[in-house]
């Protein structure tokens, strides 16, 4: 199958790349795609960041300063918008399509000229998204979670095009995960077994199982609201016959699976890392398989716990009470694993482990605060308050966001031939990791003295943990600006890499040189249980 | 690493000082049982969360301390124990089911509606709430409107902020004390929710549902909270303020409000002077029109249209009542019909069409507004 696979190629292109703007815009490599997928990521971290600096710098004090109410919830959500679908999602496709042909020994993604299209959708989409922030109907205003009627009576002129940037979002995800669907069971090299692959692959192919579930009801719930804003029907609107908790059903049926899409690639890279400069094999693989496993089982019937206050019935809370709590049982079985695998290890704390070392700390910090939500009669106290928004900034921040910085700095090397430099690196890391916590720590107690959330104004008991947070989050958001600088300067100036270029990395990239050649495997390695992972 | 430890003990110094010393890092106790009960729960599984991290991380931070390569130390090989996976997949497990026991009580016990001693209805709306008292067959009372009182200036910077900034308002809530209240909660437009954190009363307001809750509050005094669900614009600015009141006091207050409605009521068939007029609708302006159409009148375009000079503030008056009357579905303009009284919509009406140089000439009485209705 490779043979037939390199043959083709050997007709387009014989020897890598197309020069100029061409390799870019038809590229099918999974190199390049993955490229342009964490570049177009990061360009959306810095939009989706100016757009909270924006919100902190109205935040830092009581009282209206810069920004109007309703420009205050444009940004609060086209922030998240961009962060959750333009920043975090494209980031995780950018590192599967650079990483699992390498890692499963194959030349390149199964679906090649898919791939291409899937990236190439999203500036479209995000460009949408953006501009509708300079729409003469107002931009949008109703949070990311868009909850009906808000978004759809109420909702700005502007909402329609709303609708379609998701719909385009939606089926580039789609696309995506097939892709790796196809790649992961076609294309791995003879001999890795499912009980075999790297970490990260298992992540991901649980994670496209997850999208190929979710993304299709979020697809239905933006059509639903299409129909609700012009064709006159009436599901989410109570006047007509409707029910607008049906919005919220089927938005959370969607939005907790993918609160966990966005977390278990962060499982897997950092379950690469962590072994890799500890110097010694990942504690229970097989454990840590099944825990993904029920992870994303458990993903789909905890839902309701987003809707604790919306009024359901006793036996429902219960239920969803009940299963919010078993899903902290896996989530600790990873944390617990990571740990044992540092126990006794060799430990040395270059960029990427020091990053996931901070994931694994901050990361749990954020689940013991999911734990804290999941018992609901407390909940109704923390709901809604800013007690959520540093839960969910903990795991989404120095969770999925650290694990990508760590991903991005552990196999940069493989992807550029160069080495960063790993001064400049730590001094990222110490920026980063100061900067989330002086940001979103102080939003526990602003939450618990009864701060709600998505508010331009607060009562003055609230605003020294405010002036704080405003802070800590443009000392993060400059910080990152330091750590696009690391990058180039290491593509510029960085010394050449070693084809395994940390003495303790493991699996089938580490044996390709450096920089990995533009066609990964034309020939299926053989897999050796030194580089596989069990 | 020695850095990173610093950070991280720092951190959990933070949360024991926080949770050890200083109240204001805390959830408030509150002062009704139900409260007391959530604090309880809140600080039990925040333990259980400190003593799990304090295992974990200091077991990690142990190893990162000692197993570096810096010291020489040696990786060691073993990769796997079924009796660790399965301990710390069990153990965690009973103490979650352990924890499940009183959360399942805590929560019964909230959804113990029934029983009350009285009902009040309270309905969200964009940017405020209405409180509506029913009697035992759940006919209203009487029924009024609670929204910000926080002057524009202090929220502009304007003037200093005063000690309830954006937590009080012109009418508030009154509820007698020690006796069962039943709220009963929905929404007239998007979804709000009614928070009274010392309470621990949280509950959505969802447009064609009835949400039911409780409580009985033993203290006296003004509690205060906000409106926890986004719901557009002015969602920061609709604060909910309660006086909880001595059960007698409460009782007189009470029937003075019965007696007052009873009053208005009759005032519908009344004649009223154009300065009466203006009066009225200037305060009624104030509050229900003024946080879209702006004090002036200029509206923020295109979303919420001016009513400086334009056809309708001067065109036939029926029309302009009309408007105020149904509102305009699928915009931010409600139908005020609902929400206020004939004398109100008259005052309001005749307010906007002799204001900020308009000039109708006319007058509009609450008969017109029941006329108008009475004519369809
Ligand atoms: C131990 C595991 C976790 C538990 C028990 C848990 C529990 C919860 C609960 C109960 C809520 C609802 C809070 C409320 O609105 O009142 C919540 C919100 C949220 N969680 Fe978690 N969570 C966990 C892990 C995660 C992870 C891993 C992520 C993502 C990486 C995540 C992302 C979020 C987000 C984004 C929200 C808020 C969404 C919104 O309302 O805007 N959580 N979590
Ligand atoms: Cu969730």
């Amino acid at each position: 199958m490779s043979e037939a696979i390199s043959a083709v190629d050997h007709d387009d292109h014989s020897h890598g790349p197309a020069k100029g703007i061409t390799r870019w815009l038809f590229t099918t490599n999974h190199k390049d795609i993955g490229t342009l997928y964490l570049w177009f990521s990061f360009s959306m971290l810095l939009i989706g960041g100016v757009l909270a600096l924006i919100v902190r710098a109205e935040l830092f004090q009581p009282g209206l300063q810069f920004v109007s109410p309703d420009f205050f919830n444009q940004m609060t959500t086209n922030h998240g918008l961009i962060m959750v679908f333009g920043a975090i999602m494209p980031a995780f496709v950018g590192l599967a399509n650079w990483l699992i042909p390498m890692q499963v020994g194959a030349p390149d993604m199964a679906l090649p000229r898919m791939n291409n299209l899937s990236f190439w959708i999203l500036p479209f989409a995000f460009g949408m998204l953006i501009a509708t922030l300079f729409s003469e109907a107002g931009g949008l205003n109703f949070g990311w979670t868009f909850y009906a009627p808000l978004s759809t009576t109420y909702a700005p002129d502007s909402v329609t095009f709303f609708i379609f940037a998701v719909h385009l979002m939606g089926a580039s995800s789609i696309m995506g995960s097939i892709n790796i669907i196809a790649t992961i069971l076609n294309m791995r090299a003879p001999g890795m077994t499912l009980m075999k692959m790297p970490m990260f692959v298992w992540t991901w192919l649980i994670t496209a199982y997850l999208l190929l579930a979710v993304m299709p009801v979020l697809a239905g719930l933006v059509t639903m609201m299409l129909f609700d804003i012009h064709f006159g029907t009436s599901f989410f609107n109570a006047a007509g016959g409707g029910d607008p908790l049906l919005f919220q059903h089927i938005f959370w049926f969607f939005g907790h699976p993918e609160v966990y899409i966005m977390i278990l690639p962060a499982f897997g890279i950092v379950s690469h890392i962590i072994p890799a400069f500890a110097r010694k094999r990942l504690f229970g693989y097989d454990s840590m398989v099944y825990a993904v496993a029920s992870i994303a089982f458990l993903s789909f019937i905890v839902w309701a716990h987003h809707m604790f206050t919306v009024g359901m019935p006793l036996a429902g809370q219960l239920f969803f009470m009940y299963t919010t709590m078993l899903i902290a049982v896996p989530t600790g079985v990873k944390v617990f694993n990571w740990v044992s695998t540092m126990w006794r290890g060799s430990m040395t704390f270059e960029t990427p482990m020091l990053f996931s070392i901070a994931f694994v700390v901050l990361f749990t910090i954020g689940g013991f605060s999911g734990l804290m939500l999941a018992i609901t009669p407390a909940d109704y106290q923390y709901h809604d308050t800013y007690f959520v928004v540093a839960h969910f900034h903990y795991v989404l921040v120095p969770g999925s966001l650290f694990s990508i910085m760590a991903a991005v700095y552990y196999w940069f090397p493989k992807w550029t031939g160069k080495m960063y430099s790993e001064r400049l690196g730590k001094l990222h890391f110490w920026f980063s990791f100061v900067g989330v916590n002086v940001t979103f720590f102080p939003q526990h107690f602003s939450g618990l003295a009864g701060m709600p959330r998505r508010i331009p104004d607060y009562a003055l008991q609230f605003a020294d943990f405010n002036m704080v947070s405003s802070i800590g989050a443009f000392i993060f958001g400059f910080s990152q600006i330091l750590f696009l600088f690391v990058l180039i300067h290491g593509i510029r100036n960085g010394k050449p890499a070693a084809a395994r270029a940390w003495e303790g990395a493991r699996g089938l990239e580490w044996t390709l040189p450096s920089p990995a050649p533009y066609h990964s495997f034309t020939h299926p390695p053989k897999v050796t249980d030194d580089e596989a992972h069990a | 690493m020695k850095q990173s430890i610093k950070y991280v003990s720092m951190i959990l110094g933070l949360i024991m000082a926080g949770y050890g010393f200083a109240d204001e890092l805390n959830m408030p106790v509150g002062v009704t049982e139900i409260s007391r009960q959530v604090y309880g729960l809140h600080m039990t599984i925040f333990w259980v969360c400190v003593v799990i991290g304090a295992i974990v991380f200091s077991v990690m931070f142990w190893s990162i301390i000692s197993h570096r390569r810096s010291l020489g130390y040696k990786a060691a090989t073993f990769h796997e124990s079924t009796t660790l996976e399965l301990a710390w997949t069990v153990i965690p497990t009973l103490l979650l089911v352990i924890m499940a026991i009183p959360a399942t009580q805590v929560l019964i016990a909230m959804y113990d509606t029934g029983g009350e001693d009285m009902t009040v209805e309270v309905r969200g709306y964009q940017w405020k709430w209405q409180y509506k008292y029913l009697d035992d067959d759940y006919n209203q009372t009487f029924s009024f409107f609670s929204s910000l009182s926080t002057p524009k200036d202090q929220i502009e910077n304007r003037s200093i902020k005063g000690e309830h900034y954006l937590l009080e308002v012109d009418n508030h809530l009154r509820i007698p004390a020690n006796r069962k209240v039943r709220f009963l909660i929905t929404s007239e437009d998007v979804i709000h929710s009614w928070w009274v954190p010392d309470f621990a009363v949280k509950r959505d307001a969802v447009p064609g549902m009835l949400n039911e809750l409780w409580t009985i509050v033993p203290e006296t005094g003004f509690y205060r909270g906000q409106c926890t669900e986004l719901c557009g614009k002015d969602h920061g600015f609709m604060p909910v303020v309660v006086e909880v009141m001595e059960e007698a006091a409460f009782d007189t207050w009470y029937a003075q409000e019965v007696v007052a409605a009873a009053v208005r009521e009759e005032a519908m068939s009344k004649t009223f002077s154009n300065e009466e007029l203006m009066a009225e609708g200037k305060q009624v302006y104030t509050t229900f029109c003024a946080s879209c159409h702006l004090e002036n009148g200029q509206g923020i375009p295109p979303v919420f249209p001016s009513l400086v000079g334009t056809a309708m503030m001067t065109g036939p008056r029926d029309e302009h009542l009309r408007l105020v009357f149904d509102g305009v579905p699928g915009s931010a303009m409600q139908a005020f019909g609902k929400q206020l009284d004939a004398v109100q919509l008259a005052a309001v009406v005749h307010y906007e069409r002799h204001s900020w140089g308009n000039k109708a000439g006319d007058i509009t009485q609450p008969r017109d507004v029941i006329n108008l209705n009475s004519g369809q």
